[in-house]
């Protein structure tokens, strides 16, 4: 957990695509779940926040 | 002979021509053959999706086409995400989305599993098997309309020879409850044997030796299934689930001929709602928006696809 947090705040490509592809997943659940309408009102931000994290984090260095 | 063809090109190219590229350096002349694909790339891809961004944040209608087009932000895709129409759609994908995959990689895989066994007529049932993938999806279509008649069709009349209901009692493309499972169904036959295929070919690349060293370390056949035969095959079947899940989010044609989205909206595909948003009500800012949603969230999920399936492959 400790090196989850250590890569995370060296800026390392591993932890940061992890809470990106969270974020898209969530993102599409969102979209497609039959529970709330707020959530799926929500959907568009997170899936679009998640995606441009993820093709910023893809070019971040690779773990040590 | 091409030695020949060659020097008459060459002696054909006026000589100013000829100076010209000879001074020209590797990377230039790289440059030459890849812009026409770059210019294509940008024609094609890049330039209607910037496009189709733009014309999202407008009121624009492609059928009046002389009326003031004003810029309105973000309206249309907040009147999007407010919509519950729309969010029934999205529920009715899902469920399309879910089913689909679930079945096709469930019965591809078994029937991959089953074909790659040494067999007579192996190669005959291959072909059987792919029948489906070849047809058109508009015959497809027309030809499963038949067969959900409740009067003459033989799915009706095969589901009552076995559960002994009456054939014409239920109507699998009249009913809201059992229209979102015939398109289910449907979509399954049709790509079940596209999943075959690529399992196959996951299977038949793993080498006898590996399964021989196991037979000499006596694991057993259920050991081996999971330990070998399963990580194998898995980076061909994650692509094929990125494959199918990619189309099956914009599946359209066969739908449409089937049950046209309905009845009602109950089998209304996000797809076939946005093509009534663009062309049967003319909504064409609002249809972009649409399309753009879609859009982000189909990059996204590829996007961590393509990822994992890289991750796997490494493995």
């Amino acid at each position: 957990m400790s090196r989850f947090f250590r890569n995370l705040l060296r800026l390392r490509r591993g932890p940061w695509e992890m809470i990106a592809s969270a974020l898209i997943v969530l993102g599409v659940f969102m979209l497609m779940q039959p529970f709330s309408l707020w959530a799926y009102g929500n959907s568009f931000m997170v899936t679009l926040a998640g995606t441009v994290m993820f093709i910023i984090v893809s070019h971040f260095p690779e773990e040590d | 002979m091409p030695d020949k063809t060659m020097d008459r090109i060459a002696k054909a190219t006026p000589p100013q021509v000829a100076t010209r590229i000879r001074g020209l350096s590797d990377r230039t002349i790289a440059w030459i053959f890849v812009a026409p694909t770059i210019f294509l790339l940008l024609a094609i891809n890049i330039f209607p999706l910037i496009w189709t961004i733009r014309l999202s944040f407008t009121n624009f209608r492609v059928n009046r086409v002389n009326a003031d087009v004003k810029w309105i932000g973000l309206r249309n895709y907040e009147r999007i995400l407010t919509d519950p129409d729309i969010w029934h759609t999205m529920q009715v994908t899902a469920h399309f989305l879910f089913w689909t995959l679930f079945l096709q990689v469930l019965i591809g895989f078994a029937l991959a599993y089953l074909i790659n066994k040494k067999f007579r007529g192996n190669d005959l049932w291959t072909t059987l098997i792919v029948l489906p993938m070849m047809l058109s999806p508009a015959v497809v279509g027309n030809f499963w309309k038949f067969l959900y008649q409740p009067q003459i069709g033989l799915f009706n009349y095969v589901v009552g020879f076995f559960s002994g209901t009456d054939p014409s009692s239920f109507s699998m493309i009249g009913s809201i409850d059992l229209a979102p499972w015939a398109i289910v169904i449907v979509d399954t036959w049709m790509w079940t044997p596209f999943v075959t295929l690529i399992c196959l070919a996951g299977l038949r690349s793993i080498p006898d030796y590996i399964y021989e060293a196991a037979e000499i370390d006596r694991a057993s056949k259920w050991r081996q299934f999971w330990t070998i035969t399963v990580p194998m095959v898995l980076p061909f079947l994650m692509l094929a689930v990125l494959f199918r899940g990619i189309e099956n989010f914009k599946m359209f044609d066969l739908v449409v001929q089937l049950t046209g989205g309905g009845p009602g909206s109950a089998t209304e595909l996000t797809s076939i709602n946005l093509k009534r948003e663009a062309f049967e009500k003319w909504r064409t800012g609002y249809a972009s928006a649409y399309a753009v949603i879609l859009f982000v969230t189909i990059f996204g999920l590829a996007s961590i696809y393509v990822k994992a399936l890289n991750r796997v492959k490494e493995r």
